[in-house]
């Protein structure tokens, strides 16, 4: 489609065709390795994964619609790259996504509901980084690029890369998708990644837009290319084959805990549905071109497989829906009720230490919301009862 | 303020009638005029050509002056500036859209340490006459890095012009004459307004030096209320309360944020003898604290009560959930009134 970036033209790794049939024959011997030994229980854990991302998504996209969410970002399209890669990671590797990782996260064990607050605009986060090795949402294109870099610095330094104890080599992963690799921050998260060797999988998910703009507006190599300028091996997978994206992830991260240093990963992929819920497709695109990728679909992809190896049941599928549908029914639940629970709560982690104009800020709001007129505020703080809000209240009505 | 500023209106088909349009519509409109009118200008950014800007501000633009007039840029916000910096060194009059205000960050600094300075670094030689459309403000509902509100960044930096608009007639007339000006000016339009309607006379002459004089939004006698872009429509409407209440209350739409007009309010205030000033910008720092300093030093003798301010909170925007209590309401405007009429 996008000239000389288009997948026709460009070879990608590809374990498992759009028919759902494993890749057999010469070449990518070394990847194939990689996911021989996957057994029916692990690629039944993936399938699941990716089908309850996708009914996360429709949810968040309804409860978008009634009013619940104030704008959502679906992944539908991507499952297969997200969850394909985060099943190689180990329990102490960091991810630092974007916006739409969502079937990262629910690899990660990240809760649903939490996973909702920053769309609701009840939390700037939703949930907490240290807890479960998953930095929060980062809404500012390409940033979250050099965050994963500096972290993976810190890992060095701490003695955790190549020590061939598999529980202590660590790598760090990041995401972002074909747009970002025009900002400055991702170009120089590769610089920084590539003269230090740092343990660092740079993971772009082409899904074809930015938005209205096409890859086209973003580059004219295909973007995998980006990362052997930098001098970081790289290469393209099928972002709509889980067993790629898996053994490719897997490989890269193998080469950063070891010492290998960073590696960039192109997913090649597609974002079936709007960019977020505030965003019209019919703009600015085909429905041929959608046509062409909802045949390339992930999800009935594996399945095929799984029934092709009789590793997929009716109870398998019954359960799993049941399971989907129990997950629809708590985000129904729990995400109405999310609330902020206080309205002080906004003071609360603005600085780490005291700052004092921001207690002085929090009194005066305090005693507004209790209903005291303001010049009482003024005269209380004047009887030092709030003894710093005296000098701004002279003239500091918020 | 430059001889390029007073031209007549060019299409006289559509300089006839006054209609109705929401305020980006009148942003549209003026772009479009500006576009017409002089074929150096060009608009660039993130998805503003067939989707129109995710606000449609330029909605139609590319359709009529094409790709190289209405360039869907990559998503750079430091390349968009910076290469902006090169173009009006071309002699070209480039028009930045930033898709929101929290993502001119990667942009901050091409426009202070390049755009702001070119001028004064080449002794007056090279003009930049470059115009960085920001959406800004809050009230939307928006998730984190979509409200925010950041001018004094801006006005705080010398070589740069800053404005808002508040009704769809300035935007259609202030968009027009940032375009025309040979400075930079940051145009920083208030999101949360961009659907609010008004009257818009296509007539209305561009060179009316918008970007340095206010507006008396409403005349009164007894208070001055000092508001820009999203905070006009919320000292207006406290207006109207005063005057149920009795009190007429002068609203000042400064329009301009740098320069400030200072002429404007110290007029005003003398007459009102009280001043408040209304933006949703932290108050800590911001503009207020300015605008009282100027009124406090030119009217002390006229002041009846100390300038107060009202504002938002020394905090990151909060959550989407709790904006209403960060954002200056009528309450809180009235409240502070109370205050200075307790003097
Ligand atoms: C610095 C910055 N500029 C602009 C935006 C607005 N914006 C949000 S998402 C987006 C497109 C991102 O495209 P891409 O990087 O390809 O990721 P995708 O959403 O397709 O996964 C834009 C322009 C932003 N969030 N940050």
């Amino acid at each position: 489609m996008n000239s000389d970036i288009g997948e026709d033209k460009v070879p990608l790794l590809q374990l498992l065709t759009p028919e759902g049939a494993r890749v057999t024959g010469r070449g990518n011997s070394a990847y194939r390795k990689r996911i021989a030994g996957l057994k029916p229980e692990q690629l039944r854990g993936m399938y699941r994964d990716m089908v309850l991302t996708r009914r996360f998504d429709d949810e968040a996209t309804s409860l978008q619609r009634q009013g619940e969410l104030g704008l959502y970002a679906p992944s539908r399209g991507q499952e297969a790259a997200q969850v394909g890669n985060a099943y190689a990671l180990a329990p102490q590797d960091f991810v630092f996504p974007s916006y739409r990782e969502h079937g990262v996260l629910q690899v990660r064990g990240v809760d649903p509901v939490g996973r909702l607050e920053f769309y609701r605009g009840t939390d700037h986060g939703g949930w907490n980084p240290l807890e479960h090795n998953a930095q929060v949402y980062t809404v500012v294109i390409g940033s979250q690029a050099l965050h994963a870099v500096g972290y993976a610095m810190g890992v060095q330094r701490d003695g955790l890369v190549g020590t061939g104890d598999p529980a202590k080599d660590t790598a760090v992963v990041t995401y972002f998708g074909d747009g970002a690799t025009s900002q400055g921050d991702v170009s120089e998260g590769l610089v920084f990644a590539a003269v230090n060797q740092a343990p660092v999988v740079f993971y772009c998910q082409n899904n074809q837009w930015a938005i209205s703009e096409p890859t086209t507006k973003q580059t004219r190599t295909p973007l995998y290319k980006r990362g052997e300028g930098f001098g970081i091996p790289s290469l393209r997978v099928d972002g709509n084959d889980v067993l790629a994206c898996y053994a490719a992830t897997q490989e890269a991260l193998e080469r950063a805990r070891s010492g290998g240093g960073p590696t960039f990963i192109e997913a090649f992929t597609y974002r079936m549905g709007a960019h977020t819920t505030s965003d019209d497709p019919t703009r600015y695109r085909t429905t041929e071109q959608e046509e062409v990728w909802r045949k390339r679909d992930p999800i009935d992809r594996l399945r095929i497989l799984l029934e092709n190896e009789n590793a997929i049941d009716d109870r398998f599928e019954a359960e799993l829906r049941a399971e989907a549908d129990a997950l629809g029914e708590r985000l129904r639940d729990h995400v109405r009720k999310l609330e902020p629970a206080t309205k002080t709560q906004m003071f609360e982690t603005v600085y780490a230490t005291e700052h004092s104009i921001v207690s002085e800020d929090r009194a005066w709001f305090e005693a507004y919301e209790a209903g005291e007129p303001a010049d009482a505020a003024y005269a209380t703080a004047q009887t030092a009862v709030v003894p710093q809000t005296a000098a701004v209240q002279q003239g500091g009505t918020r | 303020m430059t001889a390029t500023m007073e031209r007549p209106m060019t299409d006289p088909a559509t300089t006839q009638a006054t209609e109705t349009l929401t305020l980006a519509k009148a942003i549209n409109e003026g772009l479009r005029a500006a576009m017409r009118d002089d074929d150096k200008v060009l608009l660039m950014g993130e998805d503003i050509g067939p989707l129109g800007g995710v606000f449609r501000v330029t909605d139609g633009l590319q359709a009529e002056f094409g790709e190289q007039r209405v360039v869907d840029t990559p998503l750079a916000e430091s390349g968009i500036l910076g290469t902006a910096v090169g173009m009006a060194m071309r002699g070209y009059r480039p028009v930045c859209e930033i898709q929101f205000d929290g993502f001119v960050f990667p942009a901050f600094d091409q426009i202070t340490t390049q755009l702001a300075k070119v001028h004064n670094r080449t002794r007056g030689k090279v003009q930049m006459p470059v115009v960085v459309r920001i959406p800004y403000g809050g009230g939307i509902g928006a998730v984190e890095h979509h409200s925010e509100s950041p001018e004094v960044l801006f006005t705080h930096t010398a070589g740069l012009r800053v404005a808002t608009p508040a009704t769809p007639q300035d935007a259609y007339t202030m968009i027009q004459e940032a375009i025309a000006c040979p400075d930079p000016v940051v145009f920083l339009e208030p999101k949360g307004r961009y659907w609010s309607k008004g009257e818009v006379d296509r007539g209305a002459p561009v060179g009316s030096d918008t970007l340095n004089k206010a507006r008396i939004a409403r005349p009164g006698t007894d208070i001055t209320l000092v508001a820009y872009g999203p905070t006009v429509a919320t000292a207006m409407k406290s207006a109207e309360a005063l005057a149920a209440e009795g009190r007429s209350a002068e609203v000042v739409d400064l329009r301009a944020l740098s320069p400030v007009d200072t002429g404007t309010l110290v007029e005003s205030v003398r007459k009102t003898g009280r001043c408040i000033v209304i933006h949703e910008a932290p108050v800590f720092y911001g503009v207020g604290a300015e605008i009282a300093a100027r009124v406090t030093e030119e009217c002390f003798y006229a002041l009846e009560a100390p300038v107060l301010r009202v504002g938002g909170f020394h905090m990151q925007y909060p959550i989407a959930k709790l904006e209403h209590d960060y954002l200056p309401s009528v309450d809180r405007i009235l409240d502070a009134v109370d205050r200075a009429f307790a003097h």
